[in-house]
């Protein structure tokens, strides 16, 4: 695309946060000396090829595909925890060198430090980010995002006495309260009862309109991805993952689950993200016979 | 039954014999009682060696000890408080050199796999070795019964921490770390805030373990360095061919080891947080 070109100026960075490149990423087999003599060398696994894919600001991106496409790979590439093999990603138009507090991640199994209250999680990614920031604004930092995400009261509480839904709200403020500009989640509430996931839902919607981010977010759950984004990445499946297509999603927002599926185009939609996830998952079951 | 109690539904209702703490209990007084008694019966009826003392003696003897443990008339008559506080003085000391080794040398070690890769053929060859081979060796070259006694606990309770430790720094949930990274959070940061809280519970039971040891080693190395101590005890009485002052050792170390498990038990799980190790 042309978008490089447009980098060195200050507003296309904003609105394209971020910006993937023809990226590449293979996992390297076993190549080395030992392994070629015992003739038990591998190739690389090619896991994602020719990826490009441009986020506007502010909006909602939801990548869906069958397992082990790659979704986690991207995102870990995108979080910068992951370098591509080739291809560049720039974040607001710098190439990225890894990972930054300009980007939050959501972690599907919460990843919270057991030995961490809920606060201190919280105040470890402030910590960490502004180290030179008082204690006392810290704390209030923490404070409100705690109240942000509904968690007062629990404060002082350890991960193991909460229940999954709270804890992935911990994640879920951690990942807020370092103000990044891009919010990464993976699968954020996979692990979730589908109670306690459909109210998150609806809380992630509420707070990403409060606070107004880019959000990639990993789903496999096609209503998901239809209530939450404003455009699905439909990826095909592993190995050497791609894009399929992009589908925006125009429903008015807030939206609501019950009604969603009186907008015009939600079954046409639906329809069409189901027929690729069948025929992908199909394609998938085949080749392991 | 004659138990009728009125049904409720917040506690079900068990006969008192049904409670498994009680039962456990029981069994253990019980078989206690039948130990003692065949050892009094068969000691007075002769079907033992000549030494073996009456379990009533043997008894008698040993509240005797335990009622009076700091009393001192002179360096081979003193109180078995005295020698537990000479032994555990040397544990403690023994032990925490180990320690101050074995930790940061496991996180050390823990951090990097070619590392891990390189020092284990040492642990491996190491670790099985009987705290008696390293004896001759530490006198041989240190010269000193005293510092021997340590070296020979400090080596032997290495181990066990040593390997606990790397375990847990080398397997950190690799969510804990990227969870870091993604912060920007610098290695030293990650080192204490993450892995080694992360690995805490690894190492206090490595330390469980390694003091558990130690105390093992205490009474065979203070058998054969001599001065004060349990082992030394130990061998005294022998000399003196007192087996109920000998049986009265074995329990109060027995006990002294319940007690130091224990504590790191305790400490093992303040660190925990819900993880099971």
């Amino acid at each position: 695309m042309t978008i490089s070109s447009e980098t060195h100026t200050a507003l296309p960075a904003t609105t394209t946060p971020v910006i993937l490149e023809n990226v590449q990423k293979i996992f390297p087999g076993k190549q080395n000396w030992i392994d070629r003599r015992l003739k038990r060398s591998t190739l690389g696994f090619i896991a994602l090829e020719g990826i490009n894919l441009q986020i506007q600001s502010n909006t909602f991106v939801s990548i869906i595909g069958p397992s082990g496409c790659g979704k986690s790979t991207l995102l870990n590439i995108v979080a910068g925890l992951s370098l591509p093999t080739s291809g560049s990603v720039f974040i607001n138009g710098e190439p990225i060198r890894g990972p930054g507090p300009d980007r939050g991640i959501v972690f599907q199994n919460y990843a919270l430090m057991p030995w961490m209250t809920v606060s201190d999680n919280i105040r470890f990614a402030v910590e960490t980010v502004h180290p030179r920031m008082p204690l006392s604004n810290q704390r209030k930092l923490v404070q409100r995002y705690i109240n942000l995400v509904g968690l007062d009261g629990a404060e002082r509480k350890h991960p193991h006495e909460l229940s999954g839904g709270m804890k992935q709200r911990v994640g879920l403020a951690r990942a807020l309260v370092i103000d990044p500009q891009i919010l990464l989640m993976d699968e954020p509430f996979g692990a979730l009862d589908a109670l306690t996931r459909s109210y998150l839902q609806d809380e992630i919607q509420r707070i990403w309109q409060e606070e107004l981010k880019t959000v990639i977010m990993i789903t496999h759950s096609i209503e998901e991805a239809l209530l939450l984004s404003d455009q699905i990445v439909m990826m095909s499946r592993g190995p050497a993952a791609r894009i399929v297509s992009i589908l925006d999603v125009p429903f008015p927002r807030p939206r609501h689950r019950d009604e969603l599926d009186q907008y015009p185009h939600y079954h046409s939609l639906k329809a069409e993200m189901e027929h690729h996830l069948v025929q992908e998952a199909r394609a998938v079951e085949e080749s392991r016979i | 039954m004659a138990v009728s109690s009125k049904s409720n539904l917040s506690s079900e209702s068990v006969s008192w014999y049904q409670d498994q703490n009680l039962q456990a209990t029981l069994i253990f007084i019980t078989s206690l009682v039948v130990i003692l008694g065949i050892w009094e019966l068969g000691a007075r009826l002769g079907f033992f060696a000549e030494l073996m003392p009456t379990a009533s003696a043997t008894l008698v003897a040993l509240w005797g000890w335990i009622s009076n443990p700091f009393y001192d008339y002179g360096p081979n008559d003193k109180g078995i408080g005295w020698q537990l506080v000479v032994s555990l003085r040397r544990v403690i000391l023994g032990f925490t050199i180990s320690s101050l080794i074995a930790i940061p040398l496991g996180v050390y070690i823990g951090l990097s796999k070619v590392l891990s890769k390189a020092i284990d053929p040492y642990v491996q060859l190491l670790k099985p070795v009987s705290p008696l081979a390293w004896l001759p060796l530490g006198l041989g070259l240190l010269k000193n019964s005293e510092a021997t006694a340590l070296f020979v606990i400090a080596i032997t309770s290495l181990w066990p921490t040593l390997i606990n430790t790397k375990f847990g720094v080398s397997n950190v949930d690799p969510n804990y770390l990227d969870v870091a990274r993604s912060l920007g959070a610098s290695r030293w940061r990650i080192v204490w805030k993450v892995v080694l809280p992360s690995a805490a519970p690894n190492i206090i039971a490595g330390l469980r373990i390694s003091i558990g040891i130690a105390w093992l080693v205490i009474v065979a190395a203070e058998m054969l360095i001599g001065g004060t101590g349990i082992g030394y005890f130990v061998w005294n009485e022998w000399n003196n061919l007192s087996i109920t002052s000998i049986i009265t050792a074995i329990v109060v170390v027995g006990m002294v080891g319940i007690v130091l498990d224990r504590f790191f038990a305790f400490w093992q799980d303040l660190v925990s947080f819900g993880r099971k190790v």
